[in-house]
C-alpha cells in the first residue's frame, strides 16, 4: 500500500508556496524530472489559488489540505477544501487569440480561467469530486516509467 | 514562508521604463509587481520593457498583472515588451496562448529601442 502524505494550511496566499514545496518533495521522490516538477508546482499553485479566490472567496476563510502518494505508474495529488462547490468542467477554456488583429485582441483580452487551463494542460489527468465534506481535486502526473500507459 | 522572493527595480529611460524583475511571481507577491507597473502608469510612462531573464517562476497571477499593464498601456498608445524571458516565462506565456501578444526581445537594448 502506498503511503499517503498530507499537509493542512490556512487558506492564505502566503501558505501556497509551502504546499507546493511539500508536493514537489514528493514529486522528486516519485522520480519526476525538472520539467515535470515545474508542471506539478504550477498546477498545485493554480489549484490552491483558485480555492482561495473562488472557493473561499478570500483569504482566511478555511483550510486547504494537500496530500500526495506515489503509486506504481503515477504521482497522485489530492487537494481538499470546504469552500463553495466548484466544477472545473463548467469553466470554459480561455479564448484563443487571433494574432492577425493584435489591437482588438488586447482590448478584448480576458484572462479568467487561465489557472484551470494550466492545470488541465500540465497534468495527465484531473478529477473533481464534491461531497458534504467538501471539494476534492485529484491531479495525476504519470511517472517517467509509466509514460505511454493509461492512468485515467 | 513570508519572504517575497521577488525583486523589482525600475529605471526610467528617456521614452521607456525598464522594469527588471527577478525571482518568483505568484499570488502571494503579485501585488508588488502590480504596484511597480501601476506606479509607472501613474507617472505617465506607457512604454514598458520587462526584463524577465531572472524570473524562475511565474503563475497565472503574474501573467494577469502583465496583461492588465499591456491593456492600460495600449489604450494610451504605448505597450509592454518582454526582454530576455527565462525558459519558465516563455513556457507559461506559450501555455496561456499569450506569446503572440507580447513582442519578445533577446536583449534589453533592442526592446527599449523598439519604442
Amino acid at each position: 500500500m502506498p503511503t499517503k502524505h498530507s499537509l493542512t494550511v490556512p487558506g492564505q496566499y502566503r501558505e501556497i508556496r509551502q504546499l507546493c514545496q511539500f508536493v514537489m518533495d514528493g514529486a522528486k521522490e516519485a522520480g519526476l524530472d525538472e520539467t515535470a516538477l515545474f508542471h506539478v508546482e504550477l498546477a498545485c499553485d493554480e489549484a490552491c489559488t483558485n480555492i482561495i479566490e473562488h472557493g473561499y472567496q478570500g483569504e482566511g476563510k478555511g483550510t486547504i489540505t494537500v496530500s500526495w502518494e506515489i503509486v506504481p505508474d503515477a504521482f497522485v495529488i489530492t487537494i481538499h477544501d470546504n469552500g463553495r462547490a466548484f466544477d472545473p468542467d463548467e469553466v470554459p477554456p480561455p479564448p484563443e487569440f487571433d494574432d492577425t488583429n493584435t489591437a482588438a485582441n488586447i482590448k478584448n483580452l480576458k484572462t479568467g480561467g487561465l489557472g484551470l487551463h494550466f492545470i488541465r494542460s500540465l497534468m495527465d489527468s484531473v478529477h473533481y469530486q464534491f461531497s458534504p465534506n467538501g471539494n476534492t481535486l485529484t491531479l495525476i502526473k504519470k511517472r517517467p516509467s509509466a509514460k505511454g500507459s493509461n492512468t485515467s | 514562508m513570508s519572504e517575497s522572493l521577488l525583486n523589482i527595480s525600475v529605471e526610467s529611460l528617456k521614452r521607456v521604463d525598464l522594469i527588471t524583475v527577478s525571482g518568483r511571481i505568484d499570488s502571494s507577491n503579485v501585488t508588488e509587481l502590480e504596484d511597480a507597473l501601476n506606479n509607472s502608469l501613474q507617472n505617465g510612462r506607457f512604454n514598458l520593457v520587462l526584463d524577465m531573464a531572472d524570473v524562475n517562476y511565474i503563475s497565472s497571477a503574474g501573467l494577469r498583472a502583465i496583461v492588465a499593464a499591456l491593456r492600460d498601456c495600449s489604450k494610451r498608445g504605448g505597450g509592454v515588451r518582454i526582454a530576455r524571458p527565462s525558459d519558465r516565462v516563455q513556457e507559461v506565456l506559450s501555455l496561456a496562448g499569450l506569446d503572440s501578444l507580447f513582442p519578445i526581445y533577446e536583449d534589453t537594448v533592442s526592446a527599449v529601442g523598439s519604442f
